[in-house]
């Protein structure tokens, strides 16, 4: 649905995009992840428009976002970083009007905006003011205006910025009930984001492509230790060189009254470890496989350990 | 043409929920308003005076007495407040972002200056059609020639619409209204003085010169003379204002 092939874009001699290539697939929400300044908002102004690539190509749904912008932007929906509001109008003023300017037939504009009020959950503030409503409601007023229009493609900028927890949550219920006929793309620079909300992920840093794929692949890609936590009645650090016996086992740390085994992926130690346990009598109480998350991905993406 | 139509609304709108409008137009009504009287008051006392003497009597003409001033002063005014009329136009949008919801719709940048353009040109017309109607007056205790009056006004319109082309250029050139306000204005007083340097320049740069003075182009409008250079002359103006912005707009976003 999304296509970039070897985007590039220089500010002057500075380059904020650097040779990107990933797909999105029709459907799905992809999260586009990186630590600020990586990239993220020029790769997403790129797609939607707003500006011009240096190098390269893009498409969505098949348009060339060069060539026919304006097919792009019809099929589109966009929420800027800075949510673009006019202070001074009220939600239905500033909704009609980009229903408007979204070329939405004048037949249909009233249904488009009662729908996208509804969708977005706005109906207590619609005749309010914008300058007068909270912060999660403008972000709100943003998702309506990226939606009036039914676009098969949204595009959203750091959605849940700004935003306090309960907000947080409800943002990404609305993004995660907007999906099936729509594909979505999120930017974001918090990991929690990624995982509870996106199929996929597209990880950049400085402009580069670190990683690309959906959620299972990636992590199976990088997952090559696995780690588990054990907690005894008795003992503590003395043990470790009798674990280190245990077949298998790579490595064995004593951490928050806790141990921490690792070994690599291919042979599973955990059988042989309880059997130790329950012959020498400690007093097994806990076994907690630790799940690779993708904040350890990240983190080690972001710190270079893993090229593509 | 629904989009130009479509920007031209929330503009117009945007004017008129914020003071801008509501400001600049009364302060332009009040002050056009105050010469429109000086100037009767002054045709009143001299026609007093001259009404002994009949051969006077017969040169009194309101037109030139009364509006050909009245339309002078009027432009200095206008001067003075169109650069706060354009200035948000672009300027704002950019300070609160709303520039990537219209860049990033299906419409296109000429359309998106027109719809402003025209939006200004209301407000243009708003004020020009409230003064006026001071010459209601006039006509209802004088009998001054109605023609001349309306190519004053065409004069004025045309000019202010020339003022606004250059003044939505300077807004689109920076995210600041009072700069905006301020090169506009500098400018536009420049482009108004400028057959002062023809007075000293010779051959071909004193035509050149007095071609581009406002100036010159307004003199000839006020005394009742429609000039076909004049309308061509104003027209130029709109244009070139309004290409210069297309140009700063495009080259923003490739840069």
């Amino acid at each position: 649905m999304i296509e970039v092939e070897h985007l590039n874009k220089k500010y002057g001699d500075l380059e904020a995009v650097r040779n990107l290539n990933f797909k999105v697939d029709e459907g799905k929400i992809w999260g586009l992840l990186g630590p600020n300044a990586a990239g993220k908002t020029t790769t997403m102004r790129i797609l939607t428009g707003y500006l011009p690539a240096t190098d390269g190509k893009a498409s969505v749904a098949g348009f060339d976002v060069f060539e026919q912008p304006n097919e792009v932007k019809k099929i589109m929906g966009y929420l800027p970083e800075v949510v673009p509001l006019y202070p001074d109008m009220t939600v239905d003023e500033y909704l009609a009007f980009v229903a408007e300017i979204k070329q939405i037939p004048s037949a249909k504009r009233k249904d488009a905006l009662e729908k996208a009020i509804e969708t977005a959950g706005l109906e207590v503030v619609r005749k309010r003011l914008i300058k007068n409503i909270s912060r999660g409601f403008k972000q709100r007023v943003g998702i309506a205006q990226a939606l009036i229009h039914d676009p098969r493609v949204l595009i959203l900028d750091e959605p849940t910025i700004g935003l306090d927890p309960a907000q947080i949550i409800e943002i990404r219920q609305l993004i995660r009930s907007l999906k099936g006929e729509r594909t979505i793309m999120l930017s974001t620079h918090i990991l929690a984001e990624v995982t509870q909300t996106c199929d996929g992920v597209v990880i950049i840093r400085d402009g580069r492509l670190m990683a690309s794929g959906s959620l299972v692949e990636l992590t199976a890609s990088v997952k090559d230790k696995e780690r588990m936590t054990v907690k005894l009645k008795s003992g503590g650090e003395e043990l470790i060189p009798h674990f280190m016996n245990i077949p298998g086992t790579e490595k064995v740390l004593w951490e928050n009254d806790e141990f921490v085994f690792e070994w690599s992926a291919d042979k599973d130690i955990r059988e042989n470890v309880a059997r130790y346990c329950v012959e020498k009598e400690l007093g097994l109480i806990e076994m907690k496989p630790h799940m690779m998350s993708i904040e350890d991905l990240y983190l080690k993406i972001v710190s270079g350990d893993v090229a593509q | 043409m629904s989009n130009i139509w479509a920007i031209c609304k929330k503009e117009v709108k945007t004017y008129f929920t914020s003071p801008i409008a509501y400001v600049a137009i009364t302060v332009f009504l009040v002050l056009s308003g105050f010469f429109f009287q000086s100037l009767m008051w002054w045709f009143n006392t001299q026609s007093m005076q001259m009404a002994r003497n009949p051969q006077y009597y017969q040169q009194l003409n309101i037109n030139q007495m009364v509006y050909s001033p009245l339309f002078h002063n009027i432009s200095i005014v206008l001067l003075l407040m169109i650069p706060l009329i354009t200035m948000r136009l672009f300027a704002d949008e950019k300070r609160i972002k709303t520039d990537e919801l219209l860049y990033t719709s299906p419409i296109s940048i000429n359309q998106i200056i027109l719809g402003k353009y025209f939006a200004s040109l209301f407000v243009l017309l708003v004020m020009l059609g409230l003064n006026g109607l001071l010459s209601l007056f006039t006509f209802a205790y004088g009998n001054p020639e109605l023609a001349p009056i309306l190519n004053g006004y065409l004069g004025l319109f045309l000019m202010g619409a020339a003022f606004m082309g250059i003044g939505i250029f300077f807004s689109s050139l920076t995210e600041n209204q009072i700069v905006a306000a301020v090169l506009t204005f500098g400018a536009l007083l420049l482009f108004w003085i400028l057959n002062w340097a023809s007075y000293s320049a010779s051959g071909m740069w004193r035509d050149v010169l007095n071609y581009l003075s406002f100036f010159q182009h307004f003199d000839d409008m006020t005394r009742g003379i429609l000039d076909t250079t004049d309308l061509v002359y104003y027209l130029s103006m709109v244009i070139f204002g309004l290409f210069l912005t297309h140009s700063v707009i495009q080259s923003r976003r490739w840069r």
